[in-house]
């Protein structure tokens, strides 16, 4: 027999040691350490009901244990094979106890959908693909079914593209398909920029033929033979991966020639993005696929009408790729089951940030953000308070407490300003400065602005300078409103998604934190302690002793006093580099 | 290789497949064969999953232990890299966490020898698409 008890961070702080303590004493007052053993276990993603405890292999799941509770569980559970009724979890909708953590549904917030075979299969062997049904979509498709049946079913599925801005991919393909061509393209878009977004690297590395699968379907339902998979070369094992599983489908004859017997024939091209950010956008990266500079162009024409080569080319994210195969074997119903009215199936996010379990998770649409950060994600840092969560990467907005029971779908992030982006979900502490997040987004968009349209290229600088004057403490009242006119400006006017969605980060903290652009302003604070130039150094004249070490240490002598009396900070000088703060061994230095 | 010409074709190879991955779990000492994936995306890489696959690989073979050693795609426990999962012949599959060589050592020592858990599991909490 084991006993599981919870060693993440969250059931730590509720003294999870002191349970696994008590429990492997109490063993081994009744002789039992021989025969039952006390394991210590990362996070089982319910903090909200921690400290856990699981008793294997009946899979007793015992919630908020206290180390008391140590010797009932040994001599009910363990001696007398009793389960202790009140440490189990009770229903919330039944009232009844469940004792089995397999019948806990509820607790179960993931499912593995684009995911499915990330960290199941050697992505590098095809014969695992198929004996998880790989290929049988194909299949299925192109023995079974008219293309125009494939795109009704992806339509009736409610699949949305997974890239951000969550068009519908059904009806996106019925568009290419109804395009006449002597030759179309189906392109995946795998370039992959937001800051702190895994999502589509994880797939493509755990799962090539998934993407693979659903190209040539794809390609099959519009009409196009070729199929081309943009990538970023600072991707290497992904693309590895992807050669490997693109020569291993053309040995079995999934790609090439007369798929199947059937006639119909598909193949893949890779083709390699130099890592700009705007590339994600799909006329720059057709135009870069084309050798051309990664620069966007006005819509219309779509790329469904004029894409790659000026022909008629179909544009999805991986995600959205890996999605196709399970809904062609599973049914369009069954995907249409999981998620919110308007947004089917589920989301792989990619947490980041201030976050214990840093992690890529798949949940279905309609969790809310309470859900993925303190239950899945297991919570804040250092027990710190939560203060907002950044969404849909440069583009995106920060969320705060006031969202955090908000169900996530693509509806819901607009309406909270936000949205969903291709998944990142970077998580920030009460440290953060709401300001300068702003800034940095801003910086990244200044730099990777291609500069072809004005708003963009000359706005989002101008942005960047103001924030950055807040920061240093030089802002005015007038600049807030700048920043609002210029915000909308650049969001009106702006030729791609880029700049239309750049000012987002600004707005939504002006929105969300307008008293900290207050207090940078007016107080001349920086509420989180970040802003350098906001901060200063004073010495407790009370708490000094007068050892001089910081006077020592610091390197503009911005410090000064006699021996063993209070020594003071000259902040006309002083740096503000914090050698002294570190080097103080009585705390007498503290941040203002 | 010879190539899938049908979709009866592709469902044949599929179930050939299914019974040789079975077979390959119940070869000579069906008792026996361990079955270990190790988590290599990036990530895993980065944070030392290669070595740890070597030296499972080597180490079964130098004590004697049938087993087989492969690597997949990312398990999505970023916190916990490396991170592998352990198949015992007659057990459910355990994820482990935090795999350095040491631990991987004790891994080798305590689960599979012995049936003796270790701290570091990651308990499982999603669910697949198969049971929906």
């Amino acid at each position: 027999m084991h006993l599981l008890v919870c060693g993440g961070t969250g059931c730590r702080a509720s003294e999870s040691d002191a349970i696994l303590e008590n429990l492997q004493s109490t063993l081994a007052e009744n002789n039992l350490d021989g025969e039952v053993q006390v394991v210590k276990t990362g996070c089982f993603g319910f903090c909200e009901k921690g400290p856990i405890v699981k008793v294997m292999p009946d899979n007793t799941f015992y919630t908020q244990v206290k180390p008391e509770d140590a010797k009932e569980i040994v001599a009910e559970h363990v001696i007398k094979g009793r389960k202790v009724n009140r440490l189990l979890y009770l229903d919330p909708e039944n009232k009844e106890h469940v004792a089995d953590s397999k019948h806990m549904g509820f607790y179960k917030k993931q499912i593995r959908i684009a995911l499915r075979n990330c960290g199941f299969i050697n992505p590098e062997n095809i014969d695992e693909y198929i004996s998880r049904d790989g290929y049988e979509a194909l299949a299925k498709c192109i023995t079974n079914m008219k293309p125009q049946e494939v795109i009704d079913e992806i339509k009736a599925s409610g699949l949305r593209g997974r890239g951000g801005a969550g068009f519908p991919t059904g009806l996106k393909w019925e568009i290419a398909s109804k395009n006449a061509a002597d030759q179309k393209y189906v392109v995946c878009n795998a370039d992959e920029g937001d800051p702190g977004a895994f999502m589509d690297r994880s797939v493509l590395e755990g799962d090539p033929h998934s993407v693979i699968e659903a190209m040539a379907i794809c390609g099959y339902c519009m009409g196009a033979t070729k199929g081309l998979v943009y990538i970023r070369a600072e991707y290497p094992l992904a693309i590895e991966r992807l050669k490997i599983a693109i020569d291993q489908s053309r040995e079995y004859g999934l790609l090439g020639e007369d798929i199947l017997g059937t006639g119909f024939a598909f193949d893949l091209e890779l083709r390699y993005g130099a890592g700009a950010f705007v590339c994600g956008e799909e006329t720059a990266l057709i135009h870069s696929m084309e050798g051309l500079r990664g620069e966007p162009t006005v819509k219309p024409p779509f790329p469904a009408e004029k894409g790659y080569l000026g022909k008629p080319s179909n544009v999805n994210n991986v995600e959205t790729f890996a999605n196709i195969p399970v809904i062609i074997n599973k049914g369009a119903k069954w995907f249409a089951s999981l998620g919110t009215e308007k947004s089917k199936g589920t989301k792989v996010f990619a947490l980041a940030g201030k976050i214990n379990n840093v992690g890529l998770i798949e949940v279905p649409m309609g969790t809310t953000l309470r859900e993925i950060i303190f239950e899945i994600g297991g919570g804040i840092k250092d027990g710190k308070k939560f203060k907002a969560v950044q969404t849909g990467g440069p583009s995106g907005g920060c969320l705060t407490e006031k969202h955090l029971d908000t169900p996530i779908d693509y509806d819901n992030l607009i309406a909270s300003g936000s949205m969903m982006g291709s998944g990142g979900m970077i998580v920030m502490d009460e440290d953060d400065c709401m300001v300068s997040i702003a800034k940095y987004y801003l910086d990244f968009t200044v730099e990777e602005s291609c500069g072809k349209c004005t708003p963009c290229r000359v706005g989002n600088k101008r942005l960047y300078e103001i924030l950055d004057k807040i920061t240093q403490g030089n802002g005015t009242m007038e600049d807030i409103d700048k920043l609002r006119n210029l915000s909308n400006v650049i969001r009106d006017t702006s030729l791609c998604g880029l700049g239309q969605t750049s000012p987002n980060p600004v707005l939504s903290t002006l929105d969300n934190f307008y008293d900290e652009y207050l207090a940078h302003i007016k107080d001349h604070k920086c509420p989180a302690g970040q802003c350098k130039a906001l901060m200063q150094y004073v010495i407790n004249q009370e708490a000094c002793v007068g050892c001089t070490a910081c006077a020592r240490v610091c390197p503009v002598n911005a410090i000064s006093g006699e021996r063993k009396k209070p020594h003071t900070i000259d902040t006309a000088i002083c740096i503000k580099c914090g050698a002294c703060y570190e080097k103080c061994k009585f705390d007498a230095i503290f941040i203002n | 290789m010879v190539k899938v010409k049908s979709l009866a074709d592709l469902k044949k190879i599929k179930s050939e497949l299914q019974s040789k991955l079975d077979l390959r779990e119940k070869s000579e000492h069906p008792e026996k064969i361990v079955q270990v994936k190790v988590a290599m995306a990036t990530c895993g890489i980065a944070s030392g999953a290669k070595q740890v696959m070597d030296f499972m690989i080597e180490e079964f073979e130098k004590r004697g232990i049938d087993a087989v050693v492969t690597q997949t795609g990312c398990m999505g426990y970023c916190y916990a890299e490396p991170t592998i999962e352990v198949t015992v012949p007659g057990k459910e599959p355990i994820v482990f966490g935090y795999v350095n060589i040491q631990k991987a050592d004790t891994i080798i020592e305590k689960y599979v020898k012995n049936g003796e858990l270790v701290d570091g599991i990651i308990p499982v909490n999603y669910e697949t698409i198969e049971k929906q």
